[in-house]
């Protein structure tokens, strides 16, 4: 069992001519990722790879192939349109993995998609996976293996560490969620957390946060109510200078949250395993599970 | 990104946001006709520095002070002539201090009452807020310590922006009376559109004043900008100002990786965001100080990696490099690669700690074993730190 994606998924790819987005529609393809569609606008009819079709558009995708997911690749300047696009398409669920889109953009974005049925995932995030079944994104597949473990995370190669350390040690993963790193973004770590809460599959989770915002602490709080599952997390940047991505006004806003010792302390609070270093997130868990 | 006094007084006067009038300077005389140019009284003197802390500041060269009060032109242009070219040490700027470049002469005005406004982007709501506060001039993050009710919050519409109605309660409940309401809220509606306009993360204006003959003006404000915007905004993008930034950013920079400065004596690289944050955790756990943050990314080229290594070898503190690499992107040989041409034709005085692992791990280990260069290779993130914090630790002591 997982969350999100599976074998039945048919993932379409946005920007798939372009240099990233041909390698790693590639790569999921190889992953074993059923592929189903690309989007290039100019590019209509098309193949890549000689075997999947090529669109202009998004509606057009969804309507010749059945595309539930899509993973975007297309440049920062005009990723926001493509969101947009995909949600207007009506897909399910939008994988963003485009990085150094302007946060202006991004808000304008998640104000479109308000009454959508669409779920966004990131953006600038490394994707997601349910190892055996459907990869979608630009982690490298061969360091997860099926299993009943799931992993939430904001940074791409921290997942990867806590995939390795758990894949090392013998734990599958069911699914891997990188939620991204943007300030403004989809799928929160709470709703993240709920996912796994849910799935009958996924026996324990790691959630890996980072210093900023509060939504670790609201994840914390929404477990400590309504998880039984085994927790354990990690948070990077305990030791980063203050100040230096926020400035005053920032600080105001979050007051005492939004650093490393206020995420690690509701993370605890609520009964929350929590790795002390990056290198011990998957035997933090390991022991959350006896 | 920062800008200069200077260059957000000239982005309020574009979109309309009242400011005293001013000047800048690069010269005594300049700075003198410029002063003549607003009457010659009530003027007062700035040195042009990324810094807080300059009227407490103190110059290398015995001059006391950052910012004058003058009253006439000679004057203006006698104590730009004491700053200019010279080094400002304040609080924020360490004991290297900062050399002046630039002055701001701009009028003096008489303040009845200081407020506090800022924009920002706010992740929780997804929006635009304007916190504003009746205690201006002031630390805000004390004032919000302590005293949270004085401070107001109003989420913007992130698409309709900032309703009339908004901009009169918000003048009202910081305090502005009838009389001065309208031109608060006008002020309020041209920073907004500012912050808009320009991609700002933050637009802060502290104080924002209430002169004595009535006016509400923006008096000093502090800018960041959505450095994944500037594409868009050519003219902001020229006013950064990299003689005001750390060498080894601005090197940096120059080969799009992400690199911040610190004081530790252990450089690191590693690839990714957070992984990097997290290297530097670690090496803090283990009982070492980090020299930096280092993301090279995750499809870093082997000329990126061969620059990034030079950086962190160019920083005379570093007694100790930790490469944490965990390839998905990023192939292990092409680090492996990037750090062998580096090495070459340089000495390699410090001890250098590898951890590779993920994609081409084998081959990038074999590359860097037959390359010759003296390293200490790692098995993984703990391993890696406890070697490196060793290191450096010998380092220290020989």
């Amino acid at each position: 069992m997982s969350v999100l994606v599976n074998k039945d998924t048919r993932l379409l790819v946005q920007g798939i001519t372009g240099s990233s987005g041909s390698f790693h529609a590639q790569q999921c393809m190889a992953y074993g990722t059923n592929v189903v569609a690309g989007v290039t606008p100019g590019r209509g009819g098309q193949k890549f790879e000689d075997t999947v079709p090529v669109f202009d558009t998004a509606a057009e995708a969804v309507q010749e192939t059945g595309a539930n997911a899509t993973m975007i690749f297309v440049p920062p300047a005009f990723a926001a349109d493509s969101i947009m696009e995909a949600v207007d398409a009506g897909i399910e669920l939008v994988i963003a993995i485009t990085e150094g889109i302007p946060v202006a953009d991004m808000m304008k974005v998640k104000a479109y998609m308000a009454h959508s049925g669409s779920t966004l995932i990131g953006p600038n995030c490394p994707g997601i996976i349910t190892p055996g079944e459907c990869k979608i994104g630009i982690m490298p597949g061969y360091i997860h293996n099926p299993g009943d473990i799931g992993v939430i995370s904001r940074s791409g190669t921290l997942t990867y560490e806590a995939v390795w350390q758990l894949t090392s040690a013998g734990y599958g993963q069911s699914t891997c969620i990188g939620i991204g790193g943007d300030p403004i973004h989809g799928m929160t770590h709470r709703e993240a957390a709920e996912l796994f809460t849910n799935d009958p599959g996924t026996r324990a989770f790691i959630l890996i946060g980072e210093i900023g915002g509060s939504e670790e602490e609201e994840a914390a709080a929404w477990i400590k109510e309504n998880c039984d599952k085994p927790v354990a997390a990690f948070i990077a940047g305990a030791t980063a200078p203050p100040g230096r991505r926020m400035g005053h006004a920032g600080a105001i806003v979050s007051g005492g949250k939004g650093t490393a010792e206020a995420k690690i302390e509701a993370l605890k609070e609520a009964g929350i395993a929590v790795a002390e270093t990056p290198a011990e997130m998957g035997a933090t868990l390991i022991k959350a599970l006896k | 990104m920062n800008i200069h006094e200077y260059q957000a007084k000239e982005l309020f006067e574009k979109f309309g946001v009242a400011t005293p009038k001013g000047k800048v300077a690069e010269t005594a005389e300049e700075a003198a006709t410029i002063a003549a140019e607003l009457g010659g009284t009530n003027l007062v003197v700035k040195a042009q520095v990324h810094a807080g802390g300059r009227g407490k500041g103190t110059f290398k060269n015995g001059f006391k002070g950052g910012v004058h009060l003058c009253d006439s032109a000679e004057q203006v242009g006698d104590i730009a002539g004491k700053m200019l070219g010279e080094v400002l040490v304040t609080h924020q700027t360490g004991e290297e201090g900062r050399l002046v470049r630039k002055v701001l002469i701009a009028e003096s005005v008489e303040i009845e009452k200081e407020f506090y406004f800022a924009i920002l982007m706010d992740r929780a709501t997804e929006r635009p807020v304007i916190v504003a506060s009746s205690e201006g001039g002031v630390d805000i993050e004390e004032v919000a310590e302590n005293r949270p009710e004085k401070i107001l919050r109003i989420p913007i519409h992130p698409t309709l922006g900032l309703q009339g109605f908004q901009a009169r309660k918000i003048a009202k409940l910081t305090g502005f009376d009838t009389a001065q309401m309208k031109d608060a809220g006008k002020l309020f509606a041209a920073a907004f559109k500012l912050f808009m306009a320009c991609d700002c993360s933050m637009v802060e204006i502290n104080p924002l004043v209430l002169t004595k003959d009535g006016q509400v003006l923006a008096l000093d404000a502090k800018f960041n900008f959505d450095d994944n915007a500037l594409f868009r905004h050519p003219e902001i993008a020229a006013m950064r100002d990299t003689e005001e930034e750390d060498p080894r950013e601005v090197a940096a920079s120059k080969f799009d990786l992400n690199y911040i400065g610190l004081d530790g004596n252990i450089a690191c690289m590693v690839n990714g965001a957070g992984l990097a944050m997290a290297t530097m955790d670690t090496i803090k756990h283990y009982g070492g100080d980090p020299a930096n943050f280092l993301d090279v990314g995750g499809g870093a080229k082997e000329e990126q990696v061969r620059e990034a290594f030079r950086i962190l070898l160019g920083d005379p503190k570093v007694e100790a490099i930790l490469v944490n690499i965990f390839g998905g992107i990023m192939k292990c040989d092409v680090i492996a690669e990037g750090i062998i041409n580096a090495a070459k034709g340089i000495d390699l005085t410090v001890p250098l700690v590898v951890r590779l692992e993920g994609t081409n791990v084998d081959q990038g280990r074999k590359l860097l074993e037959e390359s010759g260069i003296d390293l200490i290779t790692a098995s993984d993130l703990a391993d890696a730190a406890d070697k490196v914090v060793k290191a450096a630790a010998e380092a220290t002591a020989a």
